[in-house]
């Protein structure tokens, strides 16, 4: 909530405007009534003609004074919410992005879409409508009440002896519903990750033809989110009717009290049809309040929902006297390094160096906690023992982001982005003074040629995912893109998997070709790691053997051993 | 079809207004007993309150004039008395409207859904998840209101403005008809402004989608945002989506904040003329002092009722955008269904046959042209070639994921387009390059292969594919939860997961799309085993890059954009010296 009232600080100006033109057209509202009762009794009943053409032109200034004003109103009250509304989600947004990932670990894609889209658009429905008619209908009975109060006060008393119980009634309203909405809101994520799971896995989905067990697994959603609605909607048919009784009962018991003052000449008709007229206008903001407690109820709650989200803090933080910019020569050093996650051991006691240009190959079953290695690296994680370095610098002394701009990663699983083929490679290039960085990047990584033969060459639209392209021909886009990042430490998270020997080999020289530069390479075939300054074996997290491809030979060890299975084939054949 | 993404606004059909409204509205059908009690109830609701005015208008002329204090009070707890029942009308209508139109909603969202699982990748390859996504969730929601005052709103106001016209025509015709002078300017006005307002929020509808399909994409693609440290480049994104949004919503309404000032012209306006004729009547006599003034609060009892109307027209326009995205999905043929006389196709035995079959994606080149091949029972066939030349169609086509242009394709002698999709694909065991995990539990996730497996063939599959021992070693064991994107596990890891939930259902034909890609070769080897013994004798398809997982198949066809090139075994290949040969030869040097 504290968070809502800063961005409506922001737009201050705008509501502000809004809150102006809603006075004035509030304001001449007001002589509605007086002029009315004047009307009827200057006019209709004494006969005045020449009041009543003063009169009647007033009306119309004033109907088309409101008018103006309302457009206004609607308009500011409409900008001022729009803009505030952009502000929260981007807010959102960027706070999610700066989240490490034990954060997307427990959260699913379709929950954090929930909270930009729907709990945002509650939000910007209460900041609109909802704050427009509270000022309004506030506003409205404080200006009634005083006029009110100066026709008569005891029939003002009448009036208002109604508004404790609808006060009550909607602070009740908005406490339950609020409630509800709460795990409305919940529901709607939960109907919303089910949704995209499905539809994001909509290959394993057909694979499997499992369409009628989906469909059963939303049902359940969408079945517990109708449920969670027509009980908010019985809490509302439980406060409505109440609601409304009261704002109906009250022009009558003016009528009947405000007559009995007329009977006992204290009072003019006209003045209670004039009394009668505010009444009317007390009941317009009465009937409101159910309304808008309900609006206020499900932005409360979605703003809680939303606030869950940003109490989140990334576990990796900067430190204040981190390293900003400036060249790194590339050297890594691990020393010492364990990780351990949700208490298990995921590395030991891991020490390396590699020294700017030289290359540096991990190997290691599945699971044996190569990644890992990489992702201390740069600082997805943060180690349990020992020290990262850069250059001999602790990498938590680098700013994040200087950090990771430091290192280029070609990651395991590919994603790329529904765009172009030229924003795909070029994704991580922060200025693009070199021209040819392109298609450069896309020649080395075996790329530029499949992608000059599509249609639209490098303006190519792909899909969510790299839809459209052959396993092959995602993992080379996503090498280019790495390549074209261009920094100063190259890792590759056995990211030649999906590609066939001869592009692989290919992609091996020309990566051997960059100089300048500390490479990384997780491979699983023998042949890309073969010519590494150092290798090394992971088991379970420590590092079982290491050295250089002859070296490890000699040992006749795991390395020796994976070199033959991958060998034997050949072997059998020269044999 | 071009590829759709989170720049570029969707394209959307013309439909005639009418028609979608039409269409929505029929959806109330089922509910004819509800809707009738609702208007029933609305109905004695509508008579409280074109009383209350009337009890006013009484209690004035007959009681405060003429002095009777006991007659007021009678009319006032008759006023009482009848708002208690109106009141409880309410909660009965606002209960079952409540039911109603969450239920219509409820079955306009499963029917959505469920058409989408019918639908082919056709469909799914253009759109960005984030996009259809946005028409399951928002585009639904967006009707609720228009549902519920379709009811409440539409039939009773239009009845209260009839019956309140007619109560004021009978007590006053030309007091009346003068009140009413500007309606027509009005609904003109209205028309105008609602032509163009359309069009906005369909524009605007898109902006929506356009933003929900980019977060989708930021927040599944985190890992590769945060490691390019891309965040001020998505984030200046996301901003620009965000102003579209904000234009276009700004731009819409521009255009429906119009509506208020509008009937509140015509209403005033209306009023002053009232006064005019009415004035001038009491000069001759023809009306009482109450009767102009229940005829002015007759006025704003008309008008409530169009300002209402009105407000759900404006309401209409504003979410009908909606209705239509929805309808416009419901209107896609799927392009892949069961024929109609198609049977049930019987337990595999795993001869598989090509006859002459052609095959393109999108009208363009053909990928496929002419192919036959015939694979005899437990025979386990690796295609191997260069990325594009089809290998993947190949085994796509086995599993009908799209229907081939020409030629058959023949399963135990069935054409695969004579059998039942499900039939089909529930007895063939595919594992795809993208693995793709489900948020929930381990355990969850494999037995998706099988649904009625229990937890013993959970973990039988499990150490088939030496998925057993680090599923062990993690804190809850199978009862882990991880997600669609989670770090818990490793790539290869998931793969194995993926793997076991292949396994568990003992498919009839086992098709591996790079499904060993990120495991090592060492566990490969475990789970090659391991998969021997489970699917002893089983057809399968290998489609590998290491030569270690090709060599051991039965025959290997080497496909290129000429079809299948060469076919035979390891050691016959390498004596034809072809295109496999130097394939093997790449390799060797690698290792020499």
């Amino acid at each position: 909530m504290k968070r809502l009232l800063k961005y409506l600080k922001e737009n201050k100006w705008i509501y502000g405007f809004g809150v102006l033109a809603m006075g004035f057209g509030i304001f001449m509202d007001m002589f509605n009534p007086i002029i009315t009762g004047r009307i009827i009794d200057e006019v209709i009943v004494a006969g005045d003609k020449e009041v009543f053409k003063h009169l009647s032109m007033l009306l119309i200034l004033i109907t088309i004074g409101r008018a103006i004003m309302g457009y206004a109103k609607e308009m500011f009250f409409d900008f001022g919410s729009v803009r505030m509304i952009t502000s929260l989600r981007q807010d959102i947004f960027d706070h999610i992005q700066s989240l490490s990932y034990s954060f997307f670990d427990s959260k699913n894609t379709g929950e954090l879409m929930t909270r930009i889209k729907e709990d945002a658009d509650k939000i910007w429905h209460a900041t609109s409508f909802g704050v427009m008619l509270v000022l309004e209908s506030f506003i409205t009975l404080v200006i009634a009440t005083i006029l009110m109060i100066r026709i008569s006060l005891s029939l003002s008393i009448i009036a208002f002896i109604t508004l404790p119980i609808l006060a009550y009634l909607a602070i009740k309203l908005e406490r339950s519903i609020g409630e509800t909405y709460e795990r409305i809101s919940e529901q709607n994520a939960e109907m919303n990750s089910t949704a995209q799971e499905n539809i994001a896995g909509v290959r394993l989905v057909k694979a499997f033809a499992r369409e009628k067990y989906e469909i059963n697994k939303f049902l359940k959603k969408n079945q517990g989110y109708y449920d969670l609605n027509f009980k908010q909607a019985k809490i509302w048919s439980i406060f409505y009717p109440r609601i409304e009784f009261i704002s109906n009962i009250l022009p009558v018991l003016v009528i009947a009290f405000g007559g009995s003052l007329v009977i006992g000449e204290r009072l003019t008709i006209g003045t209670l049809v004039m009394f009668s007229g505010y009444t009317q206008m007390v009941m317009w903001p009465m009937r409101n309040i159910g309304w808008l407690s309900n609006v206020i109820a499900e932005a409360i709650a979605s703003s809680k929902r939303i606030d869950t989200v940003f109490a989140c803090e990334s576990d990796i933080v900067n430190n204040p006297n981190a390293l900003r910019e400036g060249e790194i020569k590339g050297r890594v050093e691990f020393k010492h390094v364990g990780l351990e996650i949700n208490g298990r051991k995921v590395l030991d006691d891991v020490n390396f160096t590699v020294d700017p240009n030289k290359t540096l190959a991990i190997m290691g079953a599945t699971g044996s906690g190569k990644s890992s290695v990489i992702n201390l690296l740069t600082r997805f994680y943060d180690t349990s023992e020992g020290q990262v370095l850069i250059d001999g610098v602790d990498v938590k002394g680098y700013e994040l982001r200087s950090l990771r701009s430091h290192i280029s990663v070609v990651m395991q699983e590919v994603f790329l982005f529904s765009d172009t083929i030229e924003e795909n490679i070029l994704f991580g290039v922060k200025n693009t003074t070199q021209e040819d960085v392109l298609t450069k990047s896309s020649v080395s990584a075996q790329a530029h040629e499949f992608i000059e033969r599509m249609d639209e060459s490098y303006s190519t639209i792909i899909g969510e995912r790299g839809i459209g392209l052959s396993g092959g021909q995602k993992q080379r886009i996503s090498i280019a893109r790495a390549l074209a990042k261009d920094a100063e430490i190259l890792v590759f998270d056995d990211s030649t998997s999906a590609l066939d020997m001869e592009t692989e080999l290919r992609i091996q020289k020309e990566i051997k070709q960059l100089t300048n530069r500390t490479k990384i390479i997780v491979a699983h075939r023998i042949s890309a790691v073969k010519e590494a300054d150092e290798i090394l074996v992971l088991e379970e997290g420590k590092v079982v053997e290491r050295g250089t491809h002859h070296e490890l030979l000699e040992l006749q060890g795991r390395y020796h051993d994976t070199f033959m299975e991958q060998y034997e084939g050949e072997v059998a054949y020269a044999n | 079809m071009p590829i759709n993404n989170f720049k570029e606004d969707e394209e959307t059909k013309h439909v005639l207004k009418v028609v979608t409204v039409k269409r929505l509205f029929s959806y109330m059908r089922g509910y004819k007993k509800e809707i009738l009690s609702v208007l029933g109830l609305m109905l004695l609701i509508l008579g409280v309150t074109a009383v209350n005015p009337l009890l006013i208008k009484i209690s004035i002329d007959n009681y405060i004039v003429a002095k009777n204090f006991r007659g007021l009070l009678y009319i006032a707890a008759l006023a009482v008395i009848i708002n208690l029942m109106a009141a409880f009308c309410i909660r009965k209508r606002t209960q079952i409207m409540g039911r109603v139109s969450n239920k219509v909603l409820m079955e306009i969202r499963q029917e959505l859904y469920e058409h989408i699982q019918k639908l082919s990748f056709n469909f799914f390859d253009h759109r960005p998840v984030g996009k259809i996504l946005a028409r399951v969730i928002g585009d639904v929601d967006s009707l609720k209101d228009v549902l519920n005052n379709s009811v409440i709103t539409l039939l009773p106001d239009f009845a209260s403005v009839i019956v309140v016209f007619i109560i004021m025509l009978a007590l006053h015709a030309r007091l009346a008809l003068t009140a009413l002078t500007l309606l027509p300017f009005l609904i003109l006005g209205m028309w105008f402004v609602e032509v163009r307002a359309h069009r906005r929020w369909q524009a605007m509808r898109k902006k929506n989608a356009n933003m929900n399909a980019f977060t989708h994409e930021s927040f599944s693609g985190i890992r590769v945002v945060q490691s390019f440290t891309a965040e001020e480049q998505t984030s200046k994104t996301f901003h620009t989506l965000l102003a579209d949004i904000k234009h276009g919503f700004m731009h819409a309404v521009k255009l429906n904040d119009m509506f208020w000032p509008m009937v509140e012209m015509s209403w005033g306006i209306g009023t002053v003329l009232v006064f005019y004729l009415g004035v001038s009547l009491l000069d001759t006599g023809e009306i009482t002092v109450g009767l102009l003034v229940a005829f002015i609060s007759y006025i704003s009892m008309f008008w409530n009722p169009i300002m209402n109307l009105s407000n759900f027209y404006n309401q209409l326009i504003t979410n009908i955008a909606g209705a239509e995205r929805i309808f416009e999905i419901l209107d896609i043929e799927p392009d892949l269904v069961d024929e109609k006389n198609a049977s049930w196709l019987p337990t595999i035995q795993g001869d598989v046959r090509f006859e002459h079959v052609t095959f393109a994606y999108d009208d363009d080149l053909p990928v496929l042209k002419d192919l036959s091949f015939h694979v005899r029972e437990g025979e386990t066939i690796a295609l191997v070639g260069p990325t594009g030349g089809g290998k993947s169609t190949i085994v796509n086509l086995i599993c009908r994921f799209y229907d081939i242009d020409g030629g058959e394709i023949l399963v135990d002698g069935y054409d695969v387009k004579k059998v039942t999709i499900e039939s089909l694909r529930s007895q063939m065991g595919i594992m795809t390059q993208d693995t793709f995990l489900f948020s929930g539990t381990i355990r969850e996730n494999i037995r998706y292969g099988k649904l009625d497996a229990t937890d013993d063939d959970v973990v039988e599959a499990a150490k088939a594919v030496h998925a057993h021992e680090f599923i062990m070693k993690l804190e809850d064991g199978y009862d882990t939860v991880i997600n669609e994107k989670g770090s818990k596990l490793s790539v290869g890891q998931r793969q194995l997961i993926a793997f076991a939930r292949t396994m568990i259902a003992k498919p009839g034909i086992l098709i591996l799309d790079e499904a060993t890609s990120s495991i090592d070769t060492t566990t490969e080897r475990l789970v090659q085993k391991g998969i021997e013994t489970l699917l002893e004798g089983r057809t399968s398809f290998v489609i590998a890059h290491r030569l270690s997982t090709i060599q051991k198949a039965d025959r290997i066809f080497v496909i290129n954009e000429q079809g299948i090139t060469e076919s035979g075994s390891h050691e016959h290949l390498l004596k034809e010296k072809g295109h496999y040969y130097d394939l093997y030869m790449a390799q060797f040097s690698a290792f020499a």
